[in-house]
């Protein structure tokens, strides 16, 4: 009985020869931000007008809420879990959002914390329950999911409009940079949201938790981490996200919808995979899913360029690049078949 | 074998234990796992905790961990009491456990793997090139010099023990538990392992060290506290004991009834064992459950396997039921070669396998005692030619008459019926296939003496009716009253084979169980 012949058992059992764990998590990485640089080269080549920096700026400015709701649902898959009610949070929020400044005059600066409040609280609810219970993360946010699209509808059936001046005013401003570029406010908040979540990952007990809890879990808690309470922020975190992602949505569309962000969980949970994170939690970094984000907004922009194309082929090729990318990530080999 | 390199401790003025139990009860639905064991651990020792499986060894280190609460006896940490409900509790009184799995997380690197949870931090971030020396220093001091930045899962698995180790003793150096930690790791491995827990032992941790293999015991152990059916049986300072005598006292007194066995199986086996085998395995062998291993059967021929709880017994009649797969070595049927990938393959060529876990992996408890019967029947038919209930009924008053199962109804649920006569039920049902050959494994545990005498008869007449039986059972005398030939497996190697013709006694079996040598 020699580890010697397990090893080699184990290592023809996989299909491709093993990589280092550090290459394992390095190349869809490298692949993402390759195709990000070609689609853009491609991009520019055939489209008049493509090759400007707006073009890149714009695509923060069409995602940023995007951006913001791939980086809470990168702590939870981070963990090894899945949260299903992202998009239905975000449209309860704009809902929220619409429904206090519009009818009942709050002033958006009261309105923001209460609804941030909110989303982190039945996040961090959800989280309790898939902790104390013991239950499918799919399942308690699959719940979330129907829970929040439906408290929309009580709100109203009705898209609320926004021309509170403040909150117009808040929308339309643009920050100009040198060269007549500009930004909007929303895409400050979220590259503040993805430089907060990269200190937080990795320079901070929790989010060192976060990867250890993905890692394994029963290790986690052996080794006597707080894994209840992790995995109660992490979702907290991910609800924090969709609340400001919804905020920031208002902002976009100046409206709340129920209809609104249907389906952006399953973007986010894209955006993240793309960037590079293992949906079986423990490896990933939240850079790669700002870099995810940004594939998903150019295959977008390229289509809109086209001009001739249905917008559902955003759909096909976001779909056909996730296959790719859940291959690429079994064939650099299986985290858990070298965990044994 | 070394000598233990520290004097075992005296009992008054000697230094006082740093961990002691005194009087551990442990409860689980419907068996007393353990019942008023104590142990007493010393700082600087190394401790073994020995036992068959079942003795209650895992349990016990479970309830000194805090992984399960007492249900009774007082657990002393220091000469203070505890009653740890969690393993943090345990791991800041001083106890820390590690375990035959890995439990630490591949896919950090190794130095957070040791400082997780505790890295040198500056206004709330984490100090990285700080956590990255003081990691390298640990293990510099252990004389272990690995890439602290890798990530875990790059390392062996050994390394892998070591690093877990080393965190073990850095957030608590009072107590270490080592359960089972060597048999994942080869024999150069293993000697790593006893280096660091050398040197750990000499720094005054006390060690406890949960084992199956003997000559590690004698290796490396100071003292040695055993187990038997969930009862404390001694404490003994290795130096006063033998392998044999400490066999004797794992699986227990029962030697002196020993000599009075009938001869029953004497005498017959160089004729049954003449001709053709039935079977013949050749060099096989699984990674990490069994070396490689020969064995003919002959039909008519009864095999007994010996050898202690663990020793890989069922891991070799697994191999030769497919139910396993064999990672190399050959099998061959009647002279043919006959790979047995599945269960399928197995049983399309007449073998037949009583599981131990006759709940588990044998009978379905929902289901009544004629659909159990005609289960592999059935299924050795196939889906498309189904049995007529007539044929059922037929055949399931046919074997409940010839076994004795009682209540003689065909269509009480099993589960409601005593273990003897589930385990009958289950012969039964591979005895309607007819098989050339049966693979008993433990048929007799767990029930009583007559459904025991009756199943060790019939055991009998099915050899004597020309079917060759691989038979395997914890209990020496059945081995010996019908085996005609013995399989002596040892720390998963098969280490003899002896012709039962009346020389085997139980002694020299057991020094062949306890040594690995026939002498």
């Amino acid at each position: 009985m020699s580890t010697g012949t397990a090893d080699t058992a184990a290592r023809r059992a996989r299909p491709f020869p093993a990589v280092s764990p550090r290459t394992r998590t390095r190349v869809p990485l490298l692949v993402t931000a390759g195709l990000l640089v070609v689609m853009f080269g491609v991009g520019s080549v055939r489209y008049e007008g493509f090759l400007s920096a707006q073009v890149v700026l714009n695509l923060l400015i069409d995602n940023g809420f995007l951006l913001v709701v791939a980086v809470g649902a990168t702590f939870v898959i981070l963990t090894g879990g899945i949260d299903l009610s992202i998009g239905s949070m975000v449209a309860l929020s704009t809902m929220l959002t619409a429904w206090l400044v519009q009818s009942h005059g709050w002033p958006l600066a009261a309105v923001i914390p209460l609804v941030l409040l909110t989303g982190a609280a039945s996040g961090a609810l959800m989280g309790w329950i898939i902790h104390t219970f013991e239950i499918q993360p799919f399942i308690v946010t699959l719940a979330g999911m129907f829970l929040a699209r439906g408290l929309c509808y009580t709100i109203s059936t009705e898209s609320i409009t926004i021309d509170d001046p403040a909150t117009t005013g808040a929308a339309q401003t643009r920050l100009y940079g040198p060269g007549g570029l500009f930004v909007s406010i929303p895409v400050l908040i979220a590259l503040a949201v993805l430089v907060t979540a990269f200190v937080v990952l990795h320079h901070t007990r929790f989010g060192r938790n976060v990867y250890a809890l993905g890692g394994n879990e029963s290790s986690a808690r052996l080794m006597g981490l707080p894994t209840g309470a992790t995995k109660v922020a992490v979702y907290g975190v991910s609800g924090l996200c969709s609340a400001l992602g919804g905020l920031l949505l208002t902002l976009y569309t100046l409206s709340g919808y129920a209809l609104h962000a249907m389906g952006m969980e399953l973007d986010a949970i894209a955006a993240t995979v793309i960037g590079g994170t293992l949906l079986t939690g423990g490896s990933g970094f939240v850079l790669g899913t700002a870099l995810g984000v940004l594939v998903l907004g150019m295959i977008q922009t390229l289509v809109n360029f086209q001009g001739t194309l249905s917008s559902w082929w955003t759909r096909i090729v976001i779909g056909a690049l996730l296959l790719v990318f859940i291959v690429l990530q079994r064939l650099l080999g299986g985290r858990r078949s070298t965990a044994r | 074998m070394t000598s233990p390199s520290t004097p075992p401790p005296a009992g008054a003025g000697g230094p006082r234990p740093v961990l002691e139990a005194h009087g551990i009860r442990k409860r689980f639905p419907g068996v007393l796992a353990l019942d008023g064991v104590s142990l007493r651990l010393f700082p600087g020792e190394v401790h073994a905790l020995m036992g068959e499986n079942g003795a209650g060894k895992s349990t016990l280190i479970k309830v000194l961990t805090g992984v399960h609460p007492a249900d009774g006896g007082t657990v002393l940490v220091d000469g203070r009491p505890h009653a740890f409900t969690d393993p943090l509790q345990a791991q800041r009184a001083g106890i820390s456990t590690v375990y035959q799995e890995v439990n630490l997380c591949p896919n950090l690197s190794v130095a957070e793997n040791i400082l997780i949870g505790r890295e040198p931090r500056r206004f709330g971030l984490v100090r990285w090139s700080e956590t990255r020396r003081r990691a390298a220093e640990l293990l510099t001091e252990l004389e272990l010099g690995l890439d602290v930045t890798r990530p875990l899962g790059a390392h062996s698995l050994a390394v892998q023990q070591l690093v877990a180790i080393v965190r073990a003793v850095d957030v608590s150096a009072k107590v270490l538990v080592l359960d089972e930690p060597t048999s994942s790791l080869d024999r150069e491995e293993v000697a790593q392992l006893f280096g660091l827990v050398r040197r750990l032992r000499d720094r005054g941790v006390a060690i406890l060290f949960v084992t199956h293999f003997l000559d590690q015991v004698f290796d490396l152990c100071d003292r040695v506290t055993v187990l038997r059916g969930g009862r404390l049986e001694g404490e003994y300072p290795i130096a006063e004991l033998t392998p044999v005598t400490l066999v004797q006292r794992m699986i227990g007194g029962e030697l002196a009834t020993l000599d009075q066995l009938s001869g029953r199986a004497h005498g017959q086996g160089a004729e049954r064992a003449a001709g053709e085998p039935f079977l013949r395995a050749r060099r096989l062998t699984r990674a990490g459950s069994i070396e490689p291993y020969d064995l003919d059967i002959h039909a008519g021929e009864v095999i007994g396997l010996a050898g202690l709880l663990g020793s890989g017994r069922t891991e070799a009649a697994r191999l030769l039921f497919g139910a396993d797969g064999a990672d190399a070595g050959e099998v061959s049927i009647e002279g043919r070669r006959a790979p047995l990938r599945s269960p399928r393959h197995a049983i399309a060529r007449g073998i037949a396998f009583c599981s131990e876990n006759r709940k588990s992996e044998g009978l379905v408890g929902e289901l009544t005692v004629r659909e159990n019967i005609v289960l592999a029947l059935q299924a050795a038919r196939g889906w498309t030619r189904p049995l007529t209930r007539a044929k059922q009924d037929e055949l399931a008053r046919h074997w409940i008459e010839a076994l004795d199962i009682r209540p003689a109804d065909p269509e009480a649920q099993v589960r409601h019926l005593s273990g003897g006569n589930q385990q009958k039920v289950l012969l039964a049902r591979w005895l309607l296939t007819e098989p050339r050959l049966l693979i008993l494994d433990e048929p007799t545990r767990g029930i009583d003496i007559g459904a025991k005498a009756e199943i060790q008869k019939l055991v009998a007449r099915l050899a004597d009716e020309g079917t060759a039986v691989l038979f395997i059972s914890a209990e020496l005398e059945e081995v010996l009253r019908l085996s005609h030939r013995i399989a002596v497996l040892r720390d998963h190697r098969m280490v003899a084979t002896l012709a039962n013709d009346g020389t085997v006694t139980p002694e020299r079996l057991l020094t062949t169980i306890a040594t690995g040598t026939d002498s």
